[in-house]
């Protein structure tokens, strides 16, 4: 069993990203489960085709504790039989979502969801690695690899960066490492280029360029991934692509963080940002 | 700076010695903490570091400031209702934990017995817990009705999530038209309890001062009693004296206290403070804010009474200071009687002392009353304050000890080799192993009052059975066969 977190700058697409792979997986034949670790709970609904699961914590906040739910209350399968379960929490700004996280897996673990006819579990967890709930899938034991969703946006660039360090930190204690950047394509200008030299900058690879289609988008408006909604389209080959490389990927390290500073040189060597004298010749 | 005395120098040796089996760096960190003491001050090394982070691995016997909050300082208001608010231990191991007695009657004007915690489950951390607050406090509202307010003390967890308890203390205090307190005093703030007391006091003054209806009658003559939490009876057996100078005692900080009390402190004309360490905030704000003056007092033992008589009274008319010198004269045969009783026992025997912030100096008098030397004290959680206030108290090349170790703490007894150890209950027993006799200065070991004049009775006897009682020589290492009656007493060491 491979298991893999899927970490990205919020709203990026990795909840689209991650399900769409896992389809393509599951559609080669393999069996998968995804753990949605973020308590708005939207990791697993082109999934299971519904509005959003009920959450771990959701469930147990109703029956009183997690001690007293069954696992199949919380672990629904859906398209290709892939299994799904969703931590939950709370909403924004109350209580503590990272404990949330940890709470959930923790349940699942102990209740037998780790089936040892999995070949992948996917997590897909909040934005930031805020606190050491949101780095409970890359502990000792639990994943044990990373794929970034990045794009050609600086933010985006930054948030992977940062991403990568808590990584180094995890890859020293707990053995994770970093597979590979996925560039989430927002046709910023270059960004193929970009992405890749970010890519090496980080002592690792882009591993796959994901064009953007607005067919993603119609299969989501009918909660649905494009491999359920229009197999034959073109994304859902790209799709298909990514989950191929992600099975086959071997190249997996210790992430080599850069400084801000390194970073924004980069920026500017694609001519993203420009050097500061020309702003001084601006203003 | 002078050079040295040899006993500071002899002291000194010792104390490296001691600390001769720490690692380099907690070796130098310690030293700084313990010193022989120079009661003049000039010595420069003599001044024992306070008040800082304890050091791990060395067993501090330290609480925190959640013990400090709803243990020390809330935990005595007896008309209201303390809420233990996160996970069930903190509440369920604090419960009835000091001896601060109280009149009333359980459910209607006291609530001291009731231990409620809000239990906090997995759900409650992830969700946060303000919801469950705001029905705890609507369920004991009904259950309590005549509960005059509710604290809410908070345990470590509710600050780690970041739960907005001021925002559901106020709705609520608007709801049921009572104080509902909300006092942040998580265990994990500061290095020991004396936080957790600065934390209470403030709470006191923003949710309590200014709040409720304080229109009460006054006279020239009003004074508190700041800082007396009644352990086995203090607060009554000082109130005593008090009342028999011609003082009214409007309100006592917080042993035996009501809500009504506390609020009504800032009316007092003096604020007299036992405990410095745990109440000195408040009383400086209320210097500052309602300008009522306080006085530090200490009503341990007969020499320490009659000074601190004198002194309160000196802050009042003739008619207080006439009263006091007549008290002091109808007292002093009685005093006298009772040093007459334990001197010849207990005369010069030594002590050493290990308590909270306050007790190590204030005791002193008394035990010098009763022909009693102290050898070595110590702070759990003192300021720079109260070690120099201890410092001129203390004899020459004595040990001066801050947030000590129990390593520490049994090797000065074998060295120093005390006839009495003062100390609390996490020390007692291994004291009791060395055949060393102890009492515990806390909890006054099931006994007490020991301040006032009734205090001093029943602290001489206290120290008198134990120092001297005969089950000391009875203690054996294990594997020794008891053969004789009049078999040595096992000094450690």
């Amino acid at each position: 069993m491979r298991q893999i977190a899927i970490y990205g700058k919020g709203g990026i697409g990795k909840s689209t990203t991650t399900q769409n792979t896992v389809a393509a997986l599951a559609d080669a034949g393999h069996h998968a489960m995804i753990v949605g670790c973020d308590p708005k709970a939207d990791s697993t609904r082109l999934i299971l085709n519904q509005k959003a699961q009920t959450t771990v914590m959701d469930m147990a906040r109703e029956a009183g504790s997690v001690e007293d739910l069954e696992l199949e209350d919380v672990l629904l399968t859906g398209f290709k039989d892939i299994k799904c379960a969703e931590s939950g929490g709370p909403e924004p700004g109350v209580g503590c979502a990272g404990r949330g996280v940890i709470t959930a897996i923790n349940f699942l673990e102990e209740e037998g969801a780790y089936t040892s006819d999995l070949d992948f579990v996917f997590y897909d967890v909040l934005g930031d690695v805020v606190c050491g709930g949101f780095a409970m899938p890359i502990r000792e034991g639990k994943a044990q690899e990373i794929y970034i969703v990045t794009s050609g946006e600086m933010m985006a660039m930054y948030a992977a960066n940062n991403i990568a360090r808590g990584i180094l930190k995890y890859a020293h204690s707990g053995g994770v490492r970093l597979g590979g950047l996925i560039c989430n394509s927002r046709k910023t200008d270059r960004e193929y280029d970009l992405i890749s030299a970010l890519a090496d900058k980080l002592g690792t690879q882009m591993i796959h360029f994901v064009p953007r289609d607005n067919e993603v988008q119609r299969a989501e408006l009918r909660r649905q991934t494009v491999l359920q909604y229009n197999p034959e389209h073109n994304q859902a080959a790209e799709y298909r692509e990514l989950a191929r490389k992600i099975a086959e990927n071997t190249n997996l390290v210790i992430p080599t963080p850069i400084t801000t500073d390194e970073l924004e040189e980069l920026l500017m060597e694609f001519g993203i940002m420009e050097a500061e004298p020309a702003d001084e010749a601006v203003a | 700076m002078t050079t040295p005395s040899a006993k500071i120098n002899q002291t000194t040796k010792a104390i490296d010695e001691i600390l001769e089996v720490y690692p380099e760096k907690a070796r130098k960190d310690r030293a700084k903490h313990i010193a022989a003491n120079d009661p003049s001050g000039t010595c420069s090394g003599c001044a024992v570091k306070s008040n800082v982070k304890s050091r791990p691995g060395l067993m501090t016997v330290r609480g925190c400031a959640y013990a400090g909050s709803k243990g020390v300082v809330w935990g005595p208001i007896k008309d209201m209702i303390h809420i233990s608010h996160g996970p069930v231990g903190c509440g369920a191991y604090s419960n009835w934990s000091r001896r601060n007695y109280y009149n009333g009657t359980t459910g209607v004007d006291a609530f001291g017995t009731l231990h409620v915690t809000s239990d906090f489950q997995e759900r409650d951390i992830v969700y946060g817990g303000d919801k469950k607050l705001a029905t705890i406090v609507d369920e004991l509202d009904s259950l309590f009705p005549l509960a005059r307010g509710i604290s809410v003390q908070s345990e470590c967890p509710v600050g780690l999530i970041g739960d907005d308890i001021e925002s559901v203390t106020k709705a609520k205090t608007a709801d049921i038209g009572k104080p509902v307190v909300p006092v942040r005093c998580e265990g994990f703030r500061g290095v020991s309890q004396s936080l957790g007391h600065h934390i209470a006091n403030d709470a006191i003054r923003d949710h309590v001062f200014d709040k409720a209806d304080t229109d009460i009658e006054t006279t020239p003559y009003d004074v508190t009693i700041i800082g007396d939490y009644n352990i086995g009876g203090d607060a009554w057996a000082s109130r005593r004296i008090l009342e028999e100078m011609g003082l009214r005692v409007i309100a006592q900080w917080t042993g035996d206290a009501t809500l009504a009390e506390i609020a009504n402190a800032p009316k007092a004309k003096l604020n007299l403070i036992h405990c410095y360490r745990s109440m000195n905030y408040i009383c400086r704000h209320m210097e500052e804010t309602y300008g009522v003056p306080w006085v530090e007092y200490n009503f341990f033992g007969p020499t320490k009474i009659y000074a601190s008589i004198r002194e309160i009274a000196s802050h009042f008319d003739e008619t207080i200071q006439a009263n006091a010198e007549a008290l002091i004269e109808r007292m002093k045969p009685e005093m006298d009687a009772i040093i007459e009783e334990y001197k010849p026992r207990l005369e010069g025997k030594t002590v050493m002392l290990y308590v909270g912030g306050l007790r190590p100096r204030h005791v002193i008098g008394a035990y010098e009353d009763l022909g009693m030397q102290i050898i070595a004290a110590g702070y759990e959680f003192g300021h720079k304050d109260e070690y120099q206030r201890t410092y001129p108290l203390m004899p020459e090349g004595s040990i001066v000890v801050d947030d000590a170790t129990p390593y520490e703490l049994e090797e000065i007894a074998k060295r120093l080799k005390p006839d009495l150890v003062g100390s609390g209950v996490k020390e007692k027993y291994a004291y009791h192993k060395m055949g060393v006799p102890f009492r515990q200065m806390h909890s006054w070991d099931y006994s007490g009052p020991y301040h006032g004049f009734d205090g001093f009775k029943v602290f001489a006897r206290d120290m008198d059975m134990t120092v001297n009682s005969p089950t000391w020589s009875l203690v054996r290492k294990p594997g020794e066969t008891a053969t004789a009656t009049d078999a040595p007493v096992l000094k450690a060491g």
